[in-house]
């Protein structure tokens, strides 16, 4: 088990520059002309542009600014956004906002897939098992963009449940809109899959032999029907994390939540490379540990995996 | 790992998380208590140092910290604030600013004639690479302060510039300085009354024209209010009043300039209460927006002016029939009744009618819409068969240039359509590389009030902004002269000849003067925007 946790932790390494080189690259490539994007349409003096232009080596050439860049990162340091902010104050500022919001909506969805998953896999057929199927086909089918701004014109404005927007120091309360909008980005597959996970074990012999040795409904269905329909739908929950940072672009833009999403999205607007990249590099770290927590958590659920 | 441990673990690793998110989660926002304080929406501001801020988010901020040298009446004609008198010799080349006495920083300092001499060196000194540093282009001795890479991208390094001090600043005594130009300006009392003329405390500097750590963040200035804390960035400036304030007292205690990144979620929030004004609302908002706010939902004019660029360095444009047809071809009022739905109206002169000087309609009949005279024209002038109009993707400009087009295409029955390019760097790159783009959509909003801020940049061979190359000696001096004229109501007249070659020669296509279309919550009235697009704060007060 150590070893195998060092070992990924060392393809982490690689991972993180491999990514972070990409994502310079791209930003290399897709950088036109950041300083005008930083002054708007106003015209820009020679002598602005130069000093502009030392200020963030964009004078140099692909290999010396990566080069910047690195050196800068291994000392801890994440450099100047074009907004003259260090990087590293963004990130400090951006990210616990979004890591609530989507822990948030990680709980809310998890809860009411797997509740729901669950008892329409017991009812197969009846009523509420349909509903649940319309239900969330109706909520898979509508993108993000329509379902933020409507929830939040619906239960914010018009019927005044929940604070309209978010902002940054925004309480659980306040995000529980958001955290809403964007549970419903992935509460659908998780749903189905935990229905359908649960509705195979159910025919599982262990759980005839279960019932048979004459254990009560709850603990068949709690401890030995669950634990192995969770291995599906934790690896789901996993790879969900993209989906709810992708989808946090969109979500906090609407509420008013200056998150890593809207960062990312003013810095591609704005050709910002260190904002970019920065904020990048700690989603990937984000990534790879959360992947290295659902491989860990295989093992807990199911005895028969082991890592060596 | 059997059993119920990994259970344990699990449970254990998730309350961990969710103690640590909700114990992060405080709630502040205890400064919207204040009983006469307001809140305003803005985007984050660019900067909060004055010579580098060139937008209005930034500008509104420091307006409420800062007090200027001057300010502008209905008439958009500029009147003394902290200072006290602003003269000039005759050839309007040397001004003598005295200002007020008594004027402290907020952080005690008093107001002397140092600190504006030390900010606007601080500004114009190239390498500081502040965005206004432009401003400070008129003054004597800029010149020297501004190095150029001698090889534009390349790796060599700019030579440092001869000069660190304006040679046109001279402080005469504590509350006196005189600033020499370095050709006459009729109009330069104007200029100062732009954001990157405030003055800078001595806190404001760590060494000689070097700017303090942080003082960005937190800045002081000589103005009504004070900043509260610091600048909580993508979030908000919180400013309170200062007390005895020396200038005019505005008449709230406080103002929350709350950030936001997009206009739609600054709209929600209005009309849900949750904040005092929005200077814009958003386009897709406008339709309901009567229904939402009624009598609240408010326009005042702007400066700004959106036209469209003849490509004049390409042969077919360079007919003035082909371009007199091309605006005779195009219904102003259709567009922005349909597309603007009102928020916007027709232009049919070169300078916005919020500068004094401005009359409606100079462009005359060239500015009509007759199909059948633009297509008369267009044939005498052997226009092109095919019509391109360039823009940048990411301004919303798709509806109303296409709708442009299809009016060219109905009144001329020539091919028309629009060319997206992703932004206005792109667009602007191929203009000055002087590729095939065809009509170029452009727009300007004034730095200071003045007839010349229109015509200087955007029709003089040399305007920083004459993208299109219209060029036209006679027009250029007239402008000049009028820069140099002795009054400025003589400065006016000069101007006003020099838009009516403009309406002849057409080098552009006036099409709308905005507006700013704002709102406001019931919590306060008296709510007015200036032509800066800013919110009037000394005006504004709370709902009795």
């Amino acid at each position: 088990m150590f070893r195998y946790i060092v070992r990924r932790l060392l393809q982490m390494v690689l991972t993180f520059f491999g990514a972070t080189f990409i994502v310079y690259a791209l930003m290399f490539a897709v950088q036109d002309d950041p300083i005008q994007a930083l002054v708007g349409e106003r015209p820009i003096t020679a002598s602005q542009r130069a000093a502009l232009t030392e200020r963030y080596h964009l004078g140099d050439n692909f290999f010396a600014q990566y080069w910047y860049y690195m050196k800068g990162l291994l000392t801890g340091d994440f450099g100047t956004s074009m907004t003259n902010r260090k990087v590293a104050d963004m990130l400090a500022d951006a990210w616990p906002v979004t890591l609530r919001l989507s822990l948030m909506a990680i709980v809310i969805a998890a809860t009411i897939a797997i509740l729901a998953g669950v008892v329409s896999a017991i009812r197969r057929g009846s009523i509420f098992d349909n509903a649940t199927l319309v239900v969330t086909l109706i909520v898979l089918a509508m993108p993000i963009v329509v379902i933020a701004p409507l929830a939040q014109l619906v239960f914010g404005i018009k019927l005044g449940w929940f604070p309209v927007t978010a902002g940054k120091d925004a309480s659980l309360w306040q995000l529980l809109l958001p955290a809403g909008v964007l549970a419903s980005l992935v509460v659908a597959t998780e749903l189905r899959v935990t229905r359908a996970s649960v509705a195979e074990n159910l025919r599982a012999d262990y759980v005839r032999t279960a019932r048979a040795k004459g254990l009560t409904g709850a603990r068949v269905i709690g401890v030995h029907v669950l634990r192995n329909s969770l291995i599906p739908v934790i690896t789901l929950i996993g790879v969900d994390l993209g989906a709810l940072m992708s989808g946090a672009i969109v979500t906090e833009k609407v509420f008013n939540i200056p998150g890593v999403g809207f960062n990312l999205f003013r810095g591609i607007r704005t050709e910002d490379g260190p904002l970019v990249v920065g904020f990048v590099s700690v989603l990937v770290i984000v990534f790879l540990v959360v992947n290295l927590i659902v491989d860990l958590l295989y093992a807990a659920l199911d005895p028969r995996i082991r890592y060596e | 790992m059997r059993g119920n441990g990994p259970w344990k673990m699990a449970a254990g690793a998730a309350a961990i998380a969710l103690l640590a998110a909700g114990c992060s989660g405080g709630s502040s926002d205890d400064d919207e208590t204040l009983p006469n304080a307001i809140s305003i929406g803005i985007v984050e501001p660019e900067s909060l140092i004055p010579s580098n801020t060139t937008e209005q988010n930034g500008s509104s901020v420091l307006a409420s910290l800062f007090y200027p040298l001057v300010r502008f009446d209905e008439n958009s004609n500029p009147y003394v604030v902290a200072a006290e008198a602003i003269t000039h010799d005759k050839a309007n080349k040397v001004w003598t600013v005295k200002i007020r006495s008594g004027f402290t920083f907020s952080n005690g300092e008093a107001v002397t004639a140092d600190n504006y001499i030390n900010a606007w060196n601080y500004g114009a000194y190239g390498p500081n690479a502040q965005l206004a540093s432009y401003f400070f282009s008129r003054i004597d001795g800029y010149a020297q302060m501004q190095s150029v890479d001698p090889d534009g991208d390349g790796p060599e390094k700019a030579e440092v510039p001869k000069a660190k001090k304006l040679t046109g600043l001279k402080k005469v005594n504590n509350t006196t300085f005189t600033v020499t130009l370095s050709a006459g300006f009729a109009g330069w009392e104007s200029v100062m009354g732009y954001d990157a003329f405030y003055p800078l405390p001595k806190a404001a500097f760590k060494a000689d024209g070097v700017l303090a750590d942080g003082f960005g963040d937190a800045p002081i200035g000589n103005g009504p209010f004070k900043i509260k804390g610091k600048w909580e960035h993508d979030s908000k400036v919180v400013v309170e009043k200062v007390t005895d304030f020396k200038g005019t007292v505005p008449k709230v205690d406080g103002i929350t300039w709350k950030i936001y990144q997009d206009l739609g979620a600054q709209y929600a929030d209005l009309v849900a209460g949750n904040l005092d004004v929005e200077t814009k609302i958003p386009i897709e908002s406008l339709a309901s927006a009567s229904g939402d706010l009624g009598d609240r939902l408010q326009k005042s004019p702007s400066s700004a002016f959106a036209f469209v660029g003849f490509p004049i360095y390409e042969k077919e444009y360079q007919d003035k029939k082909v371009r007199i047809a091309l605006s005779m071809a195009i219904n102003r009022e259709e567009m922005t009744d349909q597309i603007f739905l009102g928020s916007e109206t027709p232009a049919t002169s070169f300078v916005s009618p919020v500068v004094a000087g401005y009359r409606p309609n100079t462009c005359g009949e060239n500015c009509e819409y007759n199909p059948t005279k633009a297509k008369q024209l267009y044939a005498e002038g052997k226009g092109p068969a095919d019509i391109k109009i360039s823009y940048n993707v990411d301004g919303g400009h798709k509806a109303w240039v296409d709708a442009m087009c299809n009016q060219i295409k109905a009144s001329l029955g020539v091919n028309c359509s629009g060319s997206p390019e992703p932004k206005l760097s792109d667009m602007l790159k191929k203009v000055r590389e002087h590729k095939s783009v065809g009509m170029i959509r452009l727009a300007w909003a004034m730095d200071y009030p003045l007839m010349e801020n229109y015509l200087g940049p955007l029709y003089t061979t040399d305007g920083s902004s004459n993208y299109y190359g219209y060029s036209n000696s006679a027009f250029d001096s007239l402008v000049r002269e009028g820069s140099e004229a002795a009054t400025p109501a003589a400065a006016i007249k000069k101007w006003q000849q020099a838009e009516d070659i403009l309406a002849d020669d057409m080098p552009v296509l006036p099409l709308r003067f905005g507006q700013n279309v704002f709102g406001h919550s019931e919590k306060v009235t008296s709510v007015e925007m200036d032509l800066f697009q800013k919110v009037d704060i000394y005006k504004i007060e709370v709902a009795s």
